[in-house]
């Protein structure tokens, strides 16, 4: 007879849900644009080799924390980042951080599929080149193939790669982008909403490699589409005006979150 | 809880629960109408009931499909897609309880060409339906009132209807064993009890799976259960 206790059930729950060791992790981040302050002391572990989705309505800091994650906000000159964000334990925020080799560990692909005006080889290769991590043709070419077999690009253009990137469709674009992000073997993704531009055919296709990508990488997802952050994360993080409000596993989040504004995005009640 | 930004999608969860409530009161009305049919020998009662049933059926095949079409169209979240999920659970439970209320009126032409009066053999029964019709009408009107914690209590309750059938169990036998001639009507009798036990395990199932809707946690496994009918076939064969 079936005599499990409601302490050992409840035991298997937990030990399904609990976090992996963090690979990022957010402490107290504030971040200001000129004299508006857009986040509000963020507290969030990224978990190793899994995807975390980030979902809040527009404005509420979601993307501004992802660009955090990469300094990709060093861009902006009104944009001041305090409290601390570390890689691997360590402060990507430090003055002896090399940025160019931070980008390199902490890749990026925009909601916007933007290729370089260059060939499809040349937009992969470009990353391995400015990096020196390859100097022979034959290198090349095997990064090149390896990145697009790994974005799931390489059998649909492995006869035009001499072809300009602008000349594939927007989900071949978007996956020629993240071929390129996975071409200087970084450890973490950061995607902007991926698939906001792409079919709902080009999205599976994007999907399902974000799926065959967790295996290596750590990834972090910022997604307008509720389906597609219960679809492609582990854990979840909702935002709202600038505050972290919850963080959880997706199939939690998705079912029967905790914080009542979690509640009423998701299910469409505001936003 | 709020309103959808999309109104609409309130109105479709509104209509969903609606038919729930539509159901649970139909299957509250069926079974009392198929017990004291039975109890009265009344014929005509036991016809309504059967033709209830079809109303029924067709109640619950109308909620299955704005159910499917719902989770088609706005692809539902939290205790949003509970509650869509809940409700095409709960519905096919009202459905098997309006099932079993037919089978009983479906006896009541049988059990009354014996001689005996159903009533003079079924004093417990008639105790048990009033269990049974209890918990139909209670578990319709805690998830109407979204009472949790009533709906704990009620699942726990169903160990009354189980001892109640032990009891009907052997006041049948006995009267088997006293006059052979009694069999054919205790025979029904007995799977009327039977119905009604089920009857009380569906308000069960109906009870978990609202308190699911509500609250987002299942309750837990274990449950009293108690059937001591098998053992005394048991300890007697």
């Amino acid at each position: 007879m079936n005599m499990l206790t409601d302490a050992a059930v409840e035991e298997t729950l937990q030990s399904g849900s609990k976090p992996a060791a963090s690979k990022m992790a957010g402490k107290d981040v504030t971040v200001h644009y000129g004299e508006k302050q857009a986040l509000f002391g963020v507290n969030l572990e990224v978990p190793e080799r899994q995807v975390m989705a980030l979902i809040g309505p527009s404005g509420c800091g979601k993307s501004t924390f992802l660009r955090c994650l990469n300094r990709m906000n060093d861009t902006i000159d009104i944009c001041r980042v305090g409290g601390s964000i570390l890689l691997d334990g360590e402060d990507i925020y430090d003055p002896r951080i090399d940025v160019v080799e931070l980008r390199a560990r902490v890749g990026m692909v925009f909601q916007k599929p933007n290729p370089f005006p260059k060939s499809i080889y040349e937009n992969v290769a470009y990353g391995p080149r400015i990096h020196g991590l390859a100097s022979k043709k034959s290198e090349f070419d095997e990064v090149v193939e390896t990145s697009l077999q790994k974005a799931g690009l390489f059998n649909e253009v492995k006869d035009r790669l001499q072809e300009p990137g602008t000349g594939l469709s927007g989900g071949q674009q978007q996956r020629l982008c993240i071929a390129r992000a996975i071409a200087v073997s970084p450890e973490v993704i950061l995607m902007d909403e991926p698939c906001s531009a792409l079919d709902p055919i080009a999205t599976a296709k994007v999907e399902e490699l974000i799926d065959e990508l967790r295996e290596n990488y750590t990834i972090v997802i910022v997604t307008h589409s509720m389906q597609q952050a219960a679809r492609v994360s582990q854990r979840t993080a909702m935002f709202h005006l600038g505050n972290l409000v919850e963080e959880g596993p997706t199939d939690k989040m998705f079912t029967n979150p905790d914080d009542k504004r979690t509640q009423d995005y998701i299910t469409g009640r505001f936003g | 809880m709020g309103e959808h930004t999309v109104s609409s999608f309130d109105e479709e969860l509104e209509h969903i629960d609606r038919l729930i409530r539509d159901m649970g009161d139909l299957s509250g009305a069926m079974t009392r109408a198929s017990t004291n049919a039975l109890l009265e020998s009344d014929n005509a009662l036991a016809q309504r009931v059967i033709s209830d049933d079809a109303i029924m059926d067709a109640k619950q095949r109308e909620l299955d499909e704005r159910a499917i079409t719902l989770i088609a169209k706005r692809q539902p979240m939290a205790q949003d897609l509970r509650s869509v999920v809940g409700a095409i659970r709960m519905a096919s439970d009202l459905e098997r309880i309006g099932d079993l209320a037919k089978n009983i009126a479906k006896r009541v032409g049988a059990v009354g060409q014996q001689g005996a009066t159903p009533r003079s053999l079924a004093h417990s029964i008639d105790a048990m339906a009033g269990l049974v019709l209890h918990q139909v009408n209670a578990v319709v009107e805690q998830y109407v009132q979204r009472n949790a914690d009533a709906l704990i209590r009620l699942r726990d309750d169903d160990e009354k209807v189980d001892i109640q059938y032990t009891s009907v169990f052997r006041e049948l036998l006995t009267y088997m064993m006293e006059d052979p001639r009694n069999i054919t009507s205790c025979t029904h009798l007995l799977f009327c009890a039977k119905n009604l036990e089920r009857i009380g395990d569906h308000v069960t199932n109906i009870a978990e799976n609202a308190y699911y809707v509500m609250t987002g946690s299942q309750l837990p496994v274990q449950r009293p259960k108690l059937d001591e009918t098998q053992m005394t076939v048991d300890a007697e064969s």
